[in-house]
């Protein structure tokens, strides 16, 4: 029973037409130098452009202090809410959907509403850190709550303090070596949706790695397609850490 | 007359064989269990009957006619599964009715068939209830009576009692047996349970890696095990290899009683099959049958009616040990640590030829 | 739980002075952080979505619903149109185009790898979306695009048969990209719910392909195609960054209408903008109640394990 089936294969075939051709395409014309030259020019004249450089760097940078703040902030939650208050996980799923049912273009709008100043706050773009905590916050929460639920954190603490353990030397000798896989999946998870996020971004006038993306492929046709096929390859090393980390999970973040 | 008759059929997956030119034949109403341990091909065997896998050579015979290039569909035949099948959006009745169905049957007979088959299963006021609201026992009757729903020629069992509780799976062995007599359909079922097996069926045939060793009545296969594996693979049973002599099997130093041994050239390499209840022990102090042997008692476990007694013949320190089976009140007196005299009559132990058995 | 422990010997872990701190410090701190984790939440996510509820009933704090009403003007009308239009297409496309990939995945009779590469390249199809993905499809069918090119050498001019890469059609088409992926991380889980020995004994007892699929398969799988379809839809219609960079916000869509007002593009007061934001808002918490009812419904007829 090593068959497919035609209709089957017909689906695939179809599917993998309309997936990779966009992308032969875009490889293609971003090889393109204008007539009938073809060469690496356009991601020449990208890697020089000094703009993209400063806005990877702060994309980065932004991913980073996201994570940070994912570790920080949410991570000690949910353990502790695992551990002493189970009861409060309605209201964690509540805050961890709350992200999907208010949509990124929203979010801003009651940002830029709520929060006029002060200034060193509002004009920094680090500022952009708070709804990109949230932004993350879907998949960071899902990816921890499997990896703590696969713990069964209560009788772990248990017998790590009939063995005379204090509660920090069980979280820090237990309980986070074994959510390692899944903190590297959602940190991973939120590079990539960070490093691709537009919406906050465009909005509050930062300047990230996506929207100078977009002013320069606004303007010039195929850097445009060489920056599509860089941000393509970014994504899949991503993915394939996700992947790898969390054997086999896919999961969706990002810019839509 | 829907007689089931398996010629020459082999079956290979990736270079492994699974089916070795299997031939086997069924009369028509009769219950065959096919018995054997995990990887024996004893499911392989029933989803080429069923027509769900094709075999690499070999044919199938239904009542006469070859089906073995038909669709399962095409084969009407009942398939019960080991657990699950139910279809989960269709409440019992709709389960059982879903075979005459397809089949174009007209709606108030489909009903009232399913009724009745849900009845014949003891389950016509749970008609209405999802499989989720069932019970695993209560799934497989559906199950049973869905496949019989189909008034098919031979009903297929796929070890359908194993995903079940101890207590459910025994009342639910009567219930198949009881069905299967009323209705008198020929049935092949496949089971790793001995204790199923034999207590269920017309016919047993055992299985090993791929081969049918024996297919026989329940009390033959118990009693007069065809080869070395079946002997250990049917019932509790202590195995001592030595040589064959006149009426006994000489072990290491001494001569246990084995009149079986006789149909054995003397010398021949053998092993003696000696099963628990046909061990019989005297305290060391009472009544020593003639031919009994010395023996120390080493553990006993219970069992609730019997007790069974491990015992270490002295003769034979290294020698594997011996099991009796006593009633529970009167293997009190054999406490481990005792001496006393074990025994049998001669013509109960096995002899069969020593060879390399694959298990 | 005092949390202190001592060695073996039993001298204590912990001077004098730190064991009698850590044992208060020990009992707040696990509440702290859940708290300050909910003030976050509440200060920046819970507020602001307040903030816009109000904002959008108030003009210099008077309670109004002008800006609501305001929302049926014709410009608006357009682009919660053309948002509906958008992601209900999207949406169905994904669903038509993910269910038969996600089947043709799970099937036995698919090889080994066929599995990690679909699931791999949907995880990487489905975070492509944004930017990258609109230049992309501008490189391949845009007017100067390669596709469209190769295409008019070939002799069909896509777009002078009425094809436009910038129309709702072209957004449909560039939101499938990360919809059809969507879909098939979304189903697969159901897909593989479909246990074969219903299939088999649907075959044993003489029933078609077309006859399992018709009575058992599809009613079995319905719950969450629906509830994937209704996912897919949330996601089209919240979708923000694949269409401005595609059409520059010139096609109306609900989310660039919301962004025309923050930047000021448009001459509209910010509690239209508002407005947008909460219908958006109503209409995604409806999504996901159903979404949510559905995915219960489903997980009911499943085996318990």
């Amino acid at each position: 029973m090593n068959r497919l089936g035609v209709g089957s294969a017909i689906v695939l075939l179809l599917a993998a037409i309309y997936f990779f051709v966009p992308l032969a395409m875009t490889v293609a014309f971003s090889l393109w130098e204008g007539g009938s030259r073809y060469g690496l020019a356009s991601y020449h004249v990208l890697l020089h452009r000094a703009e993209l450089g400063s806005a990877l760097v702060l994309s980065i940078e932004l991913a980073v202090a996201t994570a940070a703040a994912l570790v920080v902030l949410l991570l000690p939650a949910m353990i502790f809410m695992n551990l002493y208050a189970p009861r409060l996980r309605p209201a964690f799923e509540f805050i961890a959907s709350l992200p999907f049912v208010v949509p990124a273009i929203a979010l801003v709008a009651g940002l830029t509403a709520l929060f006029t100043g002060p200034d060193w706050l509002v004009g920094s773009p680090f500022y952009l850190v708070i709804p990109y905590f949230f932004l993350a916050l879907p998949y960071a929460y899902r990816a921890l709550d499997v990896g703590i639920r696969a713990l069964d954190l209560t009788t772990l603490t248990e017998a790590g303090q009939s063995l005379g353990a204090s509660l920090w030397q069980i979280i820090g000798l237990v309980v986070l070596p074994n959510l390692r896989s899944a903190l590297i999946g959602s940190l991973l998870l939120t590079l990539a949706v960070i490093i691709g996020e537009f919406t906050f971004a465009n909005v509050l006038l930062f300047d990230t790695f996506a929207v100078i993306m977009n002013q320069i492929g606004q303007h010039e046709a195929t850097e445009a397609a060489a920056l599509s096929v860089m941000a393509f390859l970014l994504t899949w090393a991503a993915m394939a850490g996700v992947l790898i980390v969390g054997r086999g999970r896919a999961q969706v973040g990002g810019a839509r | 007359m829907a007689t089931v008759s398996v010629q020459q059929v082999s079956k290979s997956y990736s270079g492994r064989e699974v089916l070795a030119r299997l031939d086997l034949d069924m009369t028509d109403g009769e219950l065959i269990c096919l018995l054997g341990p995990s990887g024996c091909g004893k499911t392989t065997l029933l989803r080429i009957i069923a027509g769900f896998i094709r075999p690499d050579s070999g044919m199938v015979h239904v009542a006469g006619a070859d089906v073995t290039n038909l669709p399962p569909a095409a084969r009407r035949m009942g398939m019960v599964f080991q657990a699950y099948s139910l279809f989960p959006n269709m409440s019992a009745l709709d389960n059982v009715r879903f075979g005459p169905r397809v089949a174009g049957v007209a709606r108030d007979e489909q009903v009232s068939r399913a009724k009745r088959l849900l009845d014949l299963v003891g389950l016509a006021e749970h008609a209405a209830k999802y499989p989720h609201q069932l019970s695993g026992g209560q799934q497989q009757r559906v199950a049973l009576a869905r496949a019989l729903a189909v008034q098919p020629q031979v009903l297929l069992l796929d070890e359908p009692l194993s995903a079940l509780d101890a207590k459910v799976r025994a009342q639910l062995r009567e219930e198949i047996r009881r069905i299967q007599r009323e209705t008198g359909i020929t049935t092949v079922l496949v089971t790793h349970d001995q204790e199923e097996a034999l207590s269920m069926s017309d016919r047993v045939a055992v299985m090993n890696a791929g081969r049918l060793l024996q297919v026989a009545t329940p009390a033959a296969i118990y009693r007069e095990p065809a080869d070395a594996f079946v002997a250990r693979f049917i019932g509790a049973a202590a195995v001592l290899p030595g040589v064959a002599a006149d009426g006994h099997v000489h072990v290491d130093t001494i001569a246990l009683p084995a009149r079986a041994a006789s149909a054995h050239p003397v010398g021949h390499p053998v092993e003696v099959f000696i099963r628990p209840e046909h061990v019989r022990l005297e305290a060391m102090n009472g009544h020593v049958p003639p031919g009994a042997l010395a023996a120390d008692v080493r553990e006993t476990t219970f069992f609730g009616s019997l007790t069974r007694v491990r015992l270490a013949l002295l003769d034979l320190p290294q020698a594997d040990s011996i099991w009796a089976d006593l009633p529970s009140e009167r293997a009190d007196a054999f406490r481990p640590g005792a001496r006393v005299f074990a025994s049998w009559d001669a013509g109960a132990p096995r002899v069969l030829a020593r060879e390399n058995i694959r298990e | 739980m005092s949390g202190v422990g001592s060695r073996a010997d039993n001298t204590p872990l912990l001077t004098p002075a730190a064991a009698r701190l850590r044992p208060a410090f020990g009992r707040v701190l696990p509440w702290l952080c859940i708290g300050a984790f909910f003030a976050f939440a509440a200060a920046f996510m819970l507020a602001p979505t307040i903030m816009l509820a109000i904002q959008s009933v108030m003009d210099d704090g008077a309670f109004t619903l002008d800006f609501i009403s305001s929302l049926g003007e014709y410009r608006y009308r357009v682009a919660f149109e053309n948002s509906l239009v958008l992601s209900v297409a999207s949406a169905t496309v994904g669903v038509l185009a993910g269910a038969p990939i996600a089947h043709a995945v799970i099937k036995p009779g698919a090889p080994r790898w066929l599995r990690s590469a679909v699931t791999s390249f949907s995880a990487v199809a489905a975070n492509f979306a944004g930017v990258p993905l609109a230049f992309a499809f501008i490189s391949t069918l845009g007017s100067l695009g390669l596709l469209t090119r190769l295409l008019k050498q070939a002799g069909i001019d896509i777009y002078a048969l009425g094809f436009s890469l910038y129309s709702i059609t072209g957004l449909t088409l560039t939101y499938s990209y990360f919809q059809v992926p969507l879909m098939v991380i979304i189903v697969t889980p159901a897909f593989e719910a479909l246990r074969p020995s219903w299939r088999e004994a649907a075959e044993s007892m003489g029933a078609s392909s077309w006859q399992y699929w018709r009575m058992v398969g599809l009613p079995v799988l319905a719950p969450s195609l629906l509830s994937g379809w209704i996912l897919l839809f949330g996601s089209a219609f919240s979708a923000y960054a694949t269409a401005y960079a595609l059409t520059s916000g010139n096609i109306g869509l609900v989310t660039t209408e919301i962004s025309n007002v923050l930047s000021g593009n448009v001459m509209a007061s910010p509690q239209t903008g508002a407005a947008l934001s909460v219908g958006m808002i109503v209409v995604m918490v409806a999504v996901l109640a159903v979404s949510a009812g559905l995915a219960q419904r489903a997980a009911r007829w499943m085996p318990h394990r």
